[in-house]
């Protein structure tokens, strides 16, 4: 099957969106973008591809919709033993890589200890995994690191203690493995993975056999050919992407937010590090468009800042000041100084949720003004990109458009963060349609 | 010049020879300047938009511009620091950067690029041609040097055109304000046949300066209308209109457009020959100095070259027939100031920018407008959206500064410009199917 690929290199997040040949999206993968896109594009590719075989799955059992209440227990057992397969699959990884690091002076003489202990503590952690991935667990994040991490920590301390070495010696060579492993996504064969995932839904029961095993089996036959691939977004030029497989960021949220809602005239992003109006025309296609200059002010990272400032977490912000009645009157959105200006106004006793309402609405009227100049808010208007998942954005987004605009249709997608990425994947087909056809691309 | 050697040696020798020459005359120019307090040579600063030069040397004055120190400082970047001087004596972030830059420099001993004290001015020409910081900028001067100020108003062309009314008023105060003035202050008499002869040179580069802007209309242009017109206008804006020099210079650089052309062949950019000839842009508003090859090569790294910008019509706009004219030298003098690029009203700077998208036959307009500079910035948008509107062409807008180097952010003026060209591409292609279909 042929598969186009668009991936967006954000400044925060790297995502990466899988379409068929019929501009049917098949899968969608998001991870940190780090400091190193070259494997944020390798894992979100990945991870795009693992969601586009459940995409597959779906097809072969005819439940695209996802209303077989059956079929959809039986794929998230899958999907969780997937999940384990790729984590043994990593702490394999981590335990080779581990046992490298035993080595230098420190070891001369403990060496032996050191691997016996290491291979006692990578058992205790493959024989606790399942439980993990049981039904109900819930996991703290879905980052190997994150899992991996603290049970190691909690773990090696344990067989330290037992074994009368010291616990140090395995968290150092646990600092020198991480990094490399988080920066070596899953290596092995998916396929082969997805099988041994699948054998283990029907070892454990269920009496599914059969009649879902085949379909699987179908769906996993099909082979994902990576087409023709397209790279968007800032990290677009550390790639080793040559210049026909990449398209502005600016492009990608035009023809991404026209493909979510083909009504659309003007686009708002607002990103990590900029914010964008955009204007398309009846085909997607840019007439006009308007970005934040040498500023990020009144961008994502802003909200990201007041939230490190309060101590609270990125995605709590929105629900409290959703709470306020009476929002703050702010109209700094200088990112530096905004710390400052939340100090003050704490210190003058206004309320935490009335503040952050206020915060919320001087970064949206920075993005009307860009979008203004942009050429203002044409009916149907879509808002994309991270900020557009914050409830309090959103509203007064909403206020300030009917306040200036009157009556327009604002579209928001829950998959909005993959706008650019679906633009992406969208160019990459329409270029490889255009190679077939002798055009130049 | 003749050509002796093989074609392909030919082309450096003749790229060399209007270079040379240009760099030559520069650094002529300010060795003139910076010895002319030894020389015993009188100076008058004035502004590039409405620079008197034939009128300046009939009374043996050495012409030294400001704004052009400024650019000077940019791109040998010492602006920054210049800037920041001038900060610091209490001019704030949003005043013009060529002020800055000139009052920092000032501050800091006065050194021209030669490495020489520039000299003081011993009267400062101020031709007012609807830069409002202009008036500002001399007044600054004026308390610094204490001296003699002569004040030329133009009347704004808010009506779109040049009246014998206006004409009048201007050449009343040149005869009875200006002249004089500056007949006391070089110590010269005016003489009118002399500048009838500076004028009869100046028509003769500039007849050869607009030849060469044009000869962007072929496909592909052998020049660059906006980096490399920023070289070409320079003998002209500035201290050598009406000079040998000049005619010269025009004649080397229209026979090397020339050879350019013969071989089909685009601008030169500073990596050499630029590649295939992929986008045609017309551009309003200045360029950056502080980052002017980077930003150069934003363009010719994707194949975009320039066929016309307004930049280079701030020092006169030739191309729509203006000539100085001999047989009516005053009168000349005062149509060329009311003709200037700044002194043009927004539906004359729409107007002009629309036609050069057409007659040029541009992708598009580009917009870079410069964060300190209200004179050219104003209306900006306006002019974008209705150009737009009146050609069909796409147009974007970029941001950055004249030589302030803090407000040049190449990530950001990169990503906009490929944004651009990828927009322009797009419609073509778009263009091209419905054709098909």
């Amino acid at each position: 099957m042929k598969t186009f690929v668009g991936i967006d290199l954000g400044s925060t997040t790297t995502k990466a969106v899988l379409m068929d040949e019929d501009e049917r999206v098949l899968g969608r993968g998001i991870t940190n973008s780090r400091s190193n896109y070259d494997t944020a594009c390798r894992v979100a590719s990945q991870e795009a591809a693992i969601d586009a075989r459940f995409a597959l799955f779906r097809r072969e059992f005819g439940a695209e919709q996802g209303d077989d209440a059956q079929i959809e227990e039986f794929l998230a057992g899958l999907e969780r033993a997937f999940r384990l397969e790729q984590f043994l699959e990593q702490l394999n990884d981590l335990e080779c890589t581990c046992i490298e690091q035993v080595t230098g002076e420190r070891f001369t003489e403990v060496a032996g200890g050191v691997k016996q202990a290491l291979a006692e503590v990578f058992r205790r952690l493959r024989e606790e995994a399942p439980a993990m991935f049981a039904p109900g667990a819930s996991r703290k994040s879905d980052f190997f690191r994150d899992i991996a991490g603290s049970r190691y920590l909690a773990v090696a301390e344990e067989v330290a203690r037992d074994a009368g070495l010291a616990y140090e010696l395995l968290l150092n060579v646990y600092d020198k493995s991480i990094i490399a492993v988080e920066n070596r996504p899953p290596s092995g064969e998916l396929g082969e993975k997805f099988k041994r995932a699948l054998e283990r839904v029907v070892s454990e029961g269920g009496g599914l056999k059969g009649e879902l095993q085949q379909p699987v089996e179908r769906a996993l036959d099909i082979e994902l050919e990576e087409t023709y691939l397209v790279g968007t977004g800032y990290g677009r030029v550390t790639l080793p992407f040559s210049k026909e497989h990449i398209r502005s960021e600016i492009l990608c949220h035009g023809l991404g937010a026209h493909m979510m809602y083909p009504k659309t005239r003007t686009v708002l992003d607002i990103g990590g590090q900029d914010t964008k109006g955009i204007q398309v025309d009846a085909n997607g296609i840019v007439e006009n468009f308007q970005m934040n200059d040498r500023c990020a002010a009144g961008c994502g990272r802003y909200l990201g800042y007041i939230a490190d400032e309060m101590n609270m977490g990125l995605h709590e912000l929105g629900p409290l000041a959703m709470k306020s009645g009476k929002p703050a009157r702010i109209n700094s959105t200088c990112t530096v100084f905004a710390g400052a200006e939340l100090r003050d106004r704490l210190a003058l006793g206004e309320r935490r949720e009335d503040i952050l309402a206020g915060l919320h609405r001087a970064i949206i009227l920075r993005a009307m003004s860009i979008i203004s100049r942009s050429g203002g808010i044409e009916d149907e208007f879509t808002f994309t990109g991270g900020v557009a998942k914050n409830e309090a954005a959103v509203r007064e987004l909403k206020k300030l458009v009917h306040e200036n605009y009157g009556e327009v249709t604002i579209n928001i997608n829950p998959d909005s963060i993959y706008t650019g990425a679906l633009g992406g994947a969208e160019f990459a087909r329409r270029a490889a349609e255009d190679r077939l056809e002798g055009v130049e691309a | 010049m003749k050509i002796t050697t093989s074609p392909a040696q030919s082309k450096e020798v003749l790229k060399d020879a209007s270079m040379l020459k240009q760099k030559e005359m520069m650094a002529k120019h300010y060795d003139r300047l910076t010895n002319a307090e030894p020389n015993d040579n009188k100076v008058a600063s004035t502004f590039v938009p409405g620079n008197l030069n034939e009128l300046i040397m009939c009374f043996d004055l050495v012409n030294n511009l400001p704004e052009v120190n400024a650019i000077q400082s940019g791109l040998r970047r010492k602006s920054g620091a210049y800037v920041m001087e001038a900060e610091k004596a209490g001019h704030s972030e949003d005043v013009c950067t060529y002020v800055k830059s000139d009052i920092g420099m000032m501050a800091k001993g006065n050194i021209g690029p030669n490495g020489k004290k520039l000299p003081n001015p011993d009267v400062l020409l101020l031709s007012y041609t609807g830069c409002f910081t202009f008036m500002k900028w001399f007044e600054l001067l004026r308390e610094q040097y204490n001296c003699e100020t002569i004040f030329l108003q133009t009347p704004y062309m808010a009506d779109g055109k040049i009246t014998p009314n206006m004409i009048q008023y201007m050449v009343k105060q040149l005869k009875e304000d200006v002249i004089p003035k500056l007949e006391r202050v070089s110590g010269v008499k005016f003489d009118i046949d002399r500048l009838r002869e500076y004028l009869k040179k100046s028509a003769e580069a500039e007849d050869d300066l607009v030849y060469i802007l044009q000869s962007a209309k072929n496909k592909p242009s052998p020049i660059d209308a906006y980096f490399g017109g920023i070289y070409y206008i320079g003998p002209i804006f500035g201290a050598f209109r009406g000079t040998d020099d000049a005619i010269e210079y025009y004649r080397f650089l229209r026979e090397e457009v020339d050879e350019r052309l013969a071989a089909g062949l685009g601008p030169v950019t500073p990596d050499g020959p630029m590649g295939k000839e992929k986008y045609r842009l017309v551009v309003e508003g200045p360029p950056n100095y502080t980052n002017f090859r980077q930003f150069w090569k934003m363009f010719y790294e994707e194949g975009a070259v320039v066929v016309a910008s307004s930049y280079t019509k701030v020092g006169g706009t030739y191309d729509f027939g203006f000539r100085h004219d001999p047989d009516r030298p005053i009168e000349t003098l005062a149509e060329y100031c009311l003709g200037v690029y700044t002194n043009r009203s927004l539906p004359m700077r729409v107007e002009m920018l629309s036609n050069y998208v057409n007659d040029y036959q541009a992708d598009g307009l580009l917009v870079n407008s410069i964060k300190s500079c209200n004179s050219f910035s104003a209306g900006q948008l306006l002019i974008m959206r209705e150009v737009e509107k009146r050609t069909g062409k796409p147009a974007a807008f970029i941001e950055t500064d004249l030589v302030d180097p803090r407000y040049f952010s190449a990530a950001n003026v990169k990503n906009r410009l490929e944004s651009y060209f990828q927009m322009v591409e797009q419609k073509r292609s778009g263009v091209k199917k419905e054709v098909a279909a």
